[in-house]
């Protein structure tokens, strides 16, 4: 079989197609982000971007924003999913269901509905002042977090035998918050840390969320800048892809290191 | 367990008793979960399906969902379902044919693992960057339009292309759903075994009798399921395309966004069954791909 | 000719050779078994005649026709795998029809062939039901149907039985060998389990480091291996090391003893160590006529399997195991006796490396 008709040669075909499209963009992003200087090749969009106090402001407000949702997905999740695997196996599908409906109704919708429920004529007027929004960011960020939250989690307690470990840890006389705390958490860290690196990606650039509740967070800002500037944008692309690039590189290198010395207790 | 000691009537339903005692209080347990779900996820949801079907006295009417009929919103839906379906069929095609050159293509072992790993990271790539990257590429000043100007003299703004369009949002979505389809469906080309392969060969079959009646058979459901996920996920995308093409490319979640922000339809509870007929599309691709997806674990057991 | 005929065939996997020199010639309806250890290449020599592996070297003819550069879909062979390899999203008739199907088929004769195939492999009443549906056993039995539903010129089964429990594996044994004789399809099967071979094939290749040790029918294989792996891997055969004294008149000494073959040991030099082989039930515990080579050893166990007593002993560095049948009148030793074991010289089989 001659190599131009073989199954190598298409492969190789298929694989350059990818690597080209995937590439050029990237590549594409960064060469104009250096173009901001007539005639030669600077970092001048970022030296501007970077010294904008919106963009410190918003980022701040962002990375603030990413952190609590995470504090408040693991305090969610965690406790949750420990407690469905070890008392209500029958909930589980319930409870599931729940965690994945953020992947079938569209983050647009839940927001119209938080702009709905909670506006300052309702019962909880969460958005009638900033800190009240701010809540309702995280908690609809926490929403958008959770199949990826729980299904790491889940995962990563699959692995555990669970019962097991709360029957010797209750015979030794500890309660259910030192159990979670102690046994439980540093034994799925692994799974909330690869967890809290996706959410952190998700969260850093979001834009529905905080552009239809009107907080400046870096979403809208890169939104904002993109209206108006032309070679700042491509800066603020390569900025958060590398952010993204980072929090998968993290949650990766977490997996391995936790594939390499994770102690096997029962086996 | 305890069963034992007791009297033979409750004997007969040995972990009824105890199980249903306990049980009333373990549930509990997930009771913040249940209710930061009822709040900020199941109530705000009814909150807008109930809103389509009021009027703004509040009393029940299906007008609002009547209006949807009107050829600009139905125009809406349909580009919205037009790019949605043609960026998750080429993704799923495109993903289908890179995962399938790592997979059967006799590809060295070492490619394998950059891509996954670039897969994870790309398909997160969705949002307001991922529009920026493309008016830097694919924009008139973009470095492709450039160097295909200026160096083979094709200028694709004179062909008709253009970015903040549909082709153009649908080459953009590409970039997040092609990586989605590549790390769904690879796990699945891992599991054609070899066996089945060989099998339909030695019983005669050439190779498209063997992709025709056994492989994409047995792939069908995920293939289907995941083009399911890529329609929802293209569907409910807002961010790239309004960082993209601002208002000018008129999509339901943009229609939407634009409503929600200022009110442009002038109605509010439109505004309520523009996103109610959004849950109806993304739940009917999600419900396809929930029931297909059980299907193809089915098989998968053996 | 024989009907599949092998020669010279050798297999290189990057510079690694699996299989080498390896020959043999098979007849028109005969049963033939692979037997060897695992990694021995079994599997890799049925492969290339199936075509799924390019042999490195040799010749493969079926039928007289040269089938080396054919691809699989155009060798007419059926093929049975170890994991059963039932297309999953087809019901078992449809896994039947299939090769039926590709082979384009009328429709009134695919479904005749089935109905006759679920007859052969007595599943009649599963046609409609899926491969994840059925046991182990009786998903073998659809993969043996599906294979010969085609009508193969040749049949190929790599370890089919190996999957499953033994019960089902004896009971499919048998199965499979009637079948077989019922179609007089000619037929390779391979397998590490020694019964196995022994019991259903008309011949045997025992196969070792990609070679083809021995080659002959299960009686000859069990009595007269050729070879030490052979003797070893076979039965359980008894492997005693001599020196040579004088190889053209047999002489030699075991364990002191100087013992005459009355044949020629075979090329070796004085001083060189020969391996014997010696079945159990050649020799005997104590002195008795007509066998006149004795040595001394000490008992260590003893098993009673009822009609058979097997004793084992050891003689200098090796353990002999010896069997002799259960008389009422004369207790079996005990572990710790020292005890004569007498054998005749011309019984021992001098064996290749
Ligand atoms: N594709 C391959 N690449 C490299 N080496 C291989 C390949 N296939 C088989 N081998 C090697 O060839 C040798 C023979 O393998 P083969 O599968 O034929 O053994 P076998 O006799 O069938 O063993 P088993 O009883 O375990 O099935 C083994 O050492 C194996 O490692
Ligand atoms: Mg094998």
């Amino acid at each position: 079989m001659s190599f131009w008709r073989s199954k190598r040669f298409w492969s190789w075909v298929a694989l350059s197609f990818g690597v080209l499209y995937f590439a050029l963009p990237l590549i594409g992003t960064f060469e104009f982000s250096l173009r901001m200087k007539r005639g030669e090749y600077s970092f001048e969009a970022y030296r501007v971007i970077l010294g904008d106090p919106r963009f410190q402001a918003t980022f701040l407000y962002s990375v603030l924003m990413a952190l609590l949702t995470i504090v408040v997905g693991v305090l969610l999740v965690v406790p949750t999913a420990y407690w469905v695997r070890l008392k209500l196996p029958r909930w589980r599908p319930v409870v599931e269901f729940i965690t994945l409906l953020p992947l079938i109704i569209p983050a647009i919708v839940i927001v119209f509905g938080y702009i709905r429920l909670y506006n300052t004529s309702s019962v909880l007027p969460l958005t009638g002042s900033a800190f009240g929004t701010d809540i309702l960011m995280v908690c609809g960020y926490t929403v958008l977090a959770l199949p990826y939250m729980y299904r790491a989690v889940d995962t990563g307690l699959r692995t555990l035998d669970v019962s097991t470990l709360t029957e010797a840890a209750e015979s030794l006389g500890a309660g259910k918050i030192t159990i979670l705390a102690k046994i439980i958490l540093p034994n799925v860290l692994v799974a909330i840390l690869s967890g809290a690196f996706l959410t952190f990606a998700i969260v850093i650039g979001e834009f529905v969320f905080a552009a239809l509740l009107n907080r400046p967070a870096f979403g809208p800002f890169m939104q904002l800048i993109g209206a108006n500037r032309a070679y700042e944008p491509a800066a603020l692309a390569v900025i958060a892809f590398s952010i993204t690039w980072l929090c998968m590189g993290l949650m990766q290198l977490v997996t391995r290191l936790q594939k390499h010395t994770q102690v096997k207790p029962f086996r | 367990m305890s069963a034992i000691a007791e009297p033979t009537g409750v004997a007969k339903t040995p972990t009824s008793n105890p199980s249903k005692s306990r049980r009333s209080m373990a549930w509990l347990g997930i009771l913040p979960f249940l209710i930061f779900a009822l709040l900020f996820l199941i109530l705000p949801t009814l909150n807008i399906v109930v809103g389509a079907f009021q009027n703004p006295a509040g009393e029940f009417t299906f007008e609002n969902i009547q209006k949807l009929l009107q050829p600009s919103i139905l125009a809406s839906y349909w580009i919205s379902i037009k790019i949605s379906v043609a960026s998750a069929f080429l993704g799923c095609l495109i993903g289908f044919a890179i995962a399938a050159a790592i997979v059967l293509g006799g590809l060295p072992a070492w490619v394998r693992s950059p891509i996954m790993t670039f897969s994870g990271v790309a398909s997160n790539f969705a949002g307001v960057p991922l529009a920026f990257a493309f008016l830097a590429t694919l924009g008139r000043l973009g470095l492709v339009t450039v160097l295909l100007r200026e160096g083979f003299g094709i200028n694709i703004y004179a062909y008709g292309f253009n970015i903040l369009s549909f082709w153009g949002l649908t080459l953009t979505y590409l970039f997040f759903q092609i990586p989605l389809m590549i790390l769904i469906i690879t796990p699945a080309l891992d599991g054609l075994k070899r066996e089945w392969r060989e099998a339909a060969a030695i019983l005669g079959a050439n190779g498209f009798q063997y992709w025709s009646m056994v492989a994409l058979p047995i792939l069908w459901p995920a293939l289907l399921g995941t083009f399911a996920l890529l329609f929802a996920n293209a569907f409910g995308a807002v961010a790239t395309a309004y960082a993209l093409t601002g208002s000018s490319l008129s999509i339901v979640p943009i229609v939407l966004f634009a409503q929600i922000r200022g009110d442009v339809l002038q109605d509010p509870h439109l505004g309520y069954a523009l996103a109610f007929g959004m849950i109806v599309v993304t739940i009917i691709a999600n419900t396809l791909y929930l029931w297909m997806r059980a299907r193809s674990e089915r098989w998968v057991k053996s | 000719m024989a009907f599949l005929e092998i020669s010279n065939l050798q297999k290189d996997y990057a510079g690694n050779r699996v299989v080498e020199n390896f020959n043999l010639a098979v007849e028109q309806g005969e049963f033939v078994s692979f037997l060897g250890p695992s990694g021995c290449g079994k599997t890799t020599v049925l492969r290339m005649v199936a075509g799924f592996e390019t042999p490195s070297a040799g010749l493969i003819r079926i039928d007289g026709k040269d089938v080396v550069n054919l691809k699989p879909n155009q060798r007419n062979i059926g093929m049975v795998f170890q994991a059963y390899a039932l297309f999953p999203n087809m019901t078992v008739a449809q896994n039947l029809a299939f090769g039926l199907k590709v082979a384009g088929k009328s429709k009134a004769e695919i479904e005749a062939t089935v109905k006759e195939m679920l007859a052969l492999i007595k599943l009649e009443a599963l046609g409609q039901r899926y491969p994840f549906q059925l046991s182990g056993g009786q998903q073998q039995r659809v993969a043996l149907a599906r294979a010969l539903a085609v009508k193969p010129k040749l049949l190929l089964l790599d370890e089919p039985l190996s999957a499953l429990d033994a019960k089902i594996r004896v009971s499919l044994r048998e199965e499979i060998r009637a079948i077989q004789r019922k179609l007089q399809i000619t037929t390779i099967f391979v397998t590490h389990d020694q019964e196995e071979a022994l019991s259903m094939s008309d011949r045997i290749v025992v196969m070792h480091q990609g070679k083809a040790d021995q080659l002959g029918t299960p009686f000859e294989i069990y009595n007269q291996p050729k070879t030490r792996f052979v003797a070893s891997f076979v039965g359980t055969i008894n492997v005693l090391e001599g020196k040579v004294l004088d190889a053209p008149a047999g002489r030699f000494s075991l364990y002191g003893a100087e013992l005459n073959l009355g044949r020629s040991l075979g090329e070796v030099k004085t001083g060189d160590i020969v391996a014997l082989a010696l079945r159990p039930e050649a020799a005997s515990l104590g002195t008795t006529v007509g066998k006149p080579a004795q040595l001394t050893g000490i008992v260590q166990d003893v098993n009673f399997l009822g009609s058979v007593i097997r004793v084992r002993v050891k003689v200098g560095e090796t353990s002999l195991s010896l069997d002799s049948f259960n008389q009422a009148a004369v207790a079996p030793p005990k572990a710790g006796d020292t005890v004569m074991v007498s054998f005749a010289p011309e019984e021992l089989l001098v064996l290749a490396d």
